[in-house]
């Protein structure tokens, strides 16, 4: 169970295979779409429900990853069954996959965790390998459909903690009414061992974390344009 | 006796009740923690000086002074202040601040020993009278153990057992002093010994010299109070007298006694009544009724006992256990949560964080949300306070009016008692059943008819037959044991200022325990799951095991294992229920071992879990430090499953988490955390040590006591100065699990 991932205590459910490619990724055994360990359905149900005591009013359960969305077809029967069981359910997702099933998935959760790893598409494309417009449609999509979110930005110096882009960002979603919250995330180097043992290079070696007066400068800018944010 | 007219009137104004009084005239309070105040400027000076012979005590050594001349009773001693002129409630234990009283009752030996390790020597007098004319508990215990008794007990087998100390464990209902006075409580127990009338047995006539005794000890009182100016022959009337004569009433047991655990009871919300009749009225203001807990509690934190050093092993940083528990419901649906709940818990921030009194929460999920929250906060701020399952006592044990006596236990208070039993070493019963029955340390033969196992490989079915037969007799010499303890501390040292305020002829517990359990739990999922074979010394005896293979570990919320941990402790809850016991005493079991695990696992060889020998155990009934990988929740909720019907004097469970890991925001950790115990008690968990600490800060306060003279931790059903603990202590704590997620 986890106390990062969304309100309250929540159990996390990390599901395998991602489209991004981070350089910071703190989870890389999650990245290929093959591993991980199938499970069924009415087995995370059952996780779900025997912890549930300890989910309080706000918590329940949290779909992480890897890219959740990547499996919004099967994911979509579970979503109702725990919504059946009165649980809450957060996925925290890039926003990159925006189709008929993700539209689907959306509609069934309570609370996205919206990771936006850049605003300027040049610098998203540096980091992840991918282009941003497409979470940028899914925030529209959730903001337009009354979906609550969180932002989440990881701030990695030199990578993402430009004030453009961040006051770009802001700009931007500053009339979004459905965004509750931003987190910042602060760069760390915790998965980097995991690099090693997958055999991996590790792209951000040298990089150094944040120091608290660069978190707070990032903070105080964000709170510019949001009435709710912190650093996680 | 002219009872206070102020209050609704009730069966408590015609007969001693109570709890009836608290019923009819609680205002339980539903708000937040913000009408709180803080310290006075009285207060600050009388904890100024505390802290400044706090300081002194910790550097001679953890004892201040020592009165080795007079044999403390409840009127030994004149009158003794702190700060007399800032003093709002009154009395010591002896004329000096922090100055320990000899009491030899219990044993002369262990005052004269105690008394020795601290530098002075017993007075040539008191060793003579109690050496040569007046017997003692000790003496009276260690004439009739028979030779079984004393191998399973220098062995470790059994351990810990109060026949060198005070067995403790009563809790008065001191309240009572407050709301009768002397006079009637007195006219009460004459009628009671009027009443006592033939035949005389054996069992009516220790009955009738019991409640002299309690008369007497009332009569005592009396004469303690005139010391300070008290009259305490009549009810209290005022807010600050209720406070002073609940006080006197439990300074009197602390004279009398020096049991292991001397608590306190469920005061405050009964002292609320008070409070809030002399706030209506205007006589008072919420600064002077917080001042009056503030000063109560200095008074119960500067509580203290003369111990020898090896008593430290089991009972390590000289608690004293002054249990006071706060909150809880009523079985009419209402809540017990008062103002004065929260100005207990305020007491943590106004005076600094403190292991006594051992503020004990009785958790239910319905409890106010304002209370839940400032609970949570003050576990935050200062891992001072520990919470136990409300709605399962008041359900299982019948009771809406209970204490927390020692650590876990429950206590019907003035209508209960119960007799402390210290605990039996289930890991090292384990290595019998491995080993023909003999001590695996020395090749004594403790049980017998135990057969030698066939094979090398350890075989799950063969080991259980003989651990089961193993475990029965051990109960049985346990059973044997408790009867000679008990029936030597009623003829010899009778609690009888604590008895002055129980109804006569109350029900007793007898209060079994048990250590070892995640040992055992995880060496049984060992044999039964993986491969284990037994490397055997020259005379047979196990000094290590092969594991090959996995099994599951106690504390991942894995039945396979879990469930071997549940079914021995009914197994073994079961075998003693067998058993007659001293007084027709019902037995009850906790899953306990205090700080005794440490030196359990000293005696006890390498287990079959893979723990080597001399390892200390987990603390009570925890999975052991390392093993609960899968978070908090899944540790949490093996833990819940050990059922309190087979434990019912209780299941510690003592939890640690990183303070980050509750969560982003201060808001954040308040609410999960709330969410945590919500969910742990709704499983019928009994109960949560909880602190909230970072590893870092303990390591910092071993190497830099001095910057951490309050720095209090929970260990086991108790709180205590982390620097007054040993080394080996501090270092055990620091192994254990400091959950980092849950």
């Amino acid at each position: 169970m986890g106390t990062f991932d969304g309100p309250g205590l929540r159990l996390v459910v990390f599901l395998q295979g991602c489209n991004f490619r981070c350089l910071y990724c703190a989870n890389p055994d999650t990245i290929p779409l093959k591993g991980g360990k199938p499970t069924e359905i009415e087995e995370i149900v059952r996780m779900a429900l025997s912890q549930k005591a300890f989910f309080g009013k706000r918590g329940g359960i949290t779909f992480s990853g890897g890219e959740p969305t990547l499996q919004a077809k099967a994911l979509i029967p579970l979503f109702k069954r725990l919504k059946e069981e009165g649980i809450h359910i957060c996925l925290d997702s890039n926003g990159s996959i925006l189709n008929d099933d993700t539209k689907e998935l959306f509609k069934l959760t309570d609370m996205v965790l919206l990771d936006i790893k850049e605003f300027n598409a040049e610098r998203h494309f540096l980091i992840t390998g991918r282009e941003n417009n497409n979470t940028l449609e899914t925030a529209a999509y959730l903001q337009a459909n009354n979906i609550p979110m969180w932002i989440r930005y990881v701030l990695v110096p030199g990578h993402t903690d430009f004030e453009e882009d961040i006051r770009a960002l802001g700009t931007h979603f500053q009339s979004y009414s459905m965004i509750q919250r931003i987190e910042i995330l602060p760069y760390h180097t915790l998965g980097a061992h995991k690099y090693e043992a997958l055999k991996k290079p590790y792209l951000l070696k040298g990089v150094k974390e944040n120091t608290p007066e660069k978190l707070e400068i990032a903070r105080k800018l964000f709170e510019q344009y949001f009435p709710v944010v912190f650093v996680n | 006796m002219e009872l206070n007219k102020n209050f609704a009137d009730g069966i408590w104004s015609k007969e001693v009740n109570v709890r009836d009084f608290v019923l009819k005239n609680i205002t339980p309070y539903d708000g937040d923690a913000s009408f709180l105040a803080g310290p006075t400027e009285r207060t600050k000076r009388i904890w100024s000086a505390c802290l400044t012979a706090l300081a002194e005590e910790r550097a001679n050594n953890g004892v201040r002074s020592i009165d080795n001349k007079t044999v403390s009773t409840i009127s030994s001693h004149k009158a003794g202040y702190i700060d007399k002129e800032n003093e709002l409630i009154v009395g010591l234990q002896t004329d000096e601040l922090l100055r320990r009283a000899i009491k030899p009752f219990g044993g002369i030996n262990v005052v004269a020993k105690a008394c020795h390790e601290n530098g002075v020597e017993v007075d040539e007098h008191v060793k003579d009278i109690f050496t040569h004319y007046r017997k003692t508990h000790n003496e009276g215990v260690f004439d009739v153990y028979n030779e079984e008794i004393r191998s399973f007990r220098s062995l470790g087998f059994l351990t810990g057992l109060p026949d060198n100390y005070a067995r403790g464990r009563i809790i008065g209902d001191y309240r009572r002093l407050a709301l009768y006075g002397l006079n009637r409580l007195i006219e009460a127990k004459n009628q009671d010994l009027a009443n006592l009338t033939g035949p005389m047995t054996e069992a009516r006539i220790r009955l009738r010299e019991e409640v002299s005794d309690q008369i007497k000890a009332l009569k005592e009182m009396k004469l303690m109070g005139e010391y300070y100016g008290l009259d305490l022959s009549r009810p209290a009337y005022t807010a600050q007298e209720a406070v002073q004569w609940v006080y006197m009433a439990y300074l009197s047991a602390v004279k009398e006694q020096d049991g292991a655990a001397m608590s306190l009871g469920n005061v405050s919300s009964f002292l609320d009544i008070y409070i809030e009749y002399d706030l209506s009225n205007g006589t008072i203001d919420e600064t002077f009724a917080q001042e009056l807990i503030d000063q109560f509690v200095i008074k119960l934190r500067m509580v203290r006992h003369l111990r020898m050093n090896s008593y430290n092993d089991i009972f390590a940083g000289d608690p004293t256990w002054v249990t006071e528990s706060i909150g809880g419901r009523l079985n009419d649906g209402r809540h017990k949560v008062t103002k004065t709940s929260f100005r207990f818990l305020q007491t943590l921030y106004n005076l600094g964080a403190s292991p006594e009194p051992n503020l004990t929460v009785l958790w239910s999920p319905e409890l106010p949300e304002g209370f839940k929250a400032f609970c949570a906060q003050v576990s935050i701020d200062t891992s001072s306070i520990q919470y136990e399952n409300d709605d399962l006592m008041r359900e299982i044990r019948h009771s809406d009016d209970y204490g927390i006596a020692c650590c876990v236990s429950f206590q019907d208070i003035g209508r209960q008692i119960q007799f402390f039993g210290a605990r039996t070493n289930l890991a090292k019963a384990l290595l019998l059943a491995i080993n023909g029955g003999r001590c695996e340390n020395t090749g004594t033969l403790m049980v017998k008819d135990i057969p030698e196992l066939k094979g090398d490989v350890l075989n799950f079915d063969e080991v259980m037959v003989n651990y089961k037969k193993v475990l029965k007799e051990i109960a049985r010499v346990y059973n044997d044991a408790m009867n000679i303890i008990h029936y030597m501390h009623d003829k010899y040292y009778y609690e009888k200022a604590q008895m002055a305020f129980i109804d006569t002829n109350p029900r007793i517990n007898l209060a079994y325990g048990a250590a070892g359990l995640s040992i055992v739990a995880d060496s049984l999922s060992a044999i039964k799951f993986a491969t284990v074979k037994t490397k055997r010394n020259e005379n047979g005896l196990t000094e290590g095991f092969d594991i090959q293979g996995e099994f599951p570990f106690y504390g991942n919320d894995d039945d396979r294992v879990d469930n071997l941990a549940v079914g021995v402790t009914k197994f073994f809850s079961d075998t003693l229920a067998e058993l007659p016991i001293y007084k027709n005493a019902r037995p009850t079991l906790s899953i306990l071992t205090i700080t005794s695990n440490v030196m359990y696992g000293k005696k006890t060889g390498a287990t079959p879990d893979g723990r080597l020998k001399g390892v200390a155990f987990a603390p009570g009934a925890n999975p052991m430090h390392g093993r609960d990988e899968k978070g908090a929740i899944a540790s949490l909720s093996s833990v819940s499953k050990i059922n309190y019907d087979d434990a019912q004097d209780g299941v510690s469970n003592t939890f640690s988490i990183v303070p980050r890991s509750l969560g982003v925001t201060a808001e954040d950790r308040v609410e999960n955390l709330i969410s945590m115990m919500d969910g742990y008690f709704s499983k019928n968990a009994h109960h949560l040590n909880v602190n909230v600490l970072n590893r870092e800060m303990l390591e910092d306060a071993m190497e830099h006591p001095e910057n951490y003279p309050q720095l209090t931790i929970r260990v086991s059903g108790y709180a205590v100065n982390f620097v007054r603990l040993s080394r080996e202590h501090q270092l055990e704590v620091l192994s254990r699990s400091f959950h980092e997620r849950f």
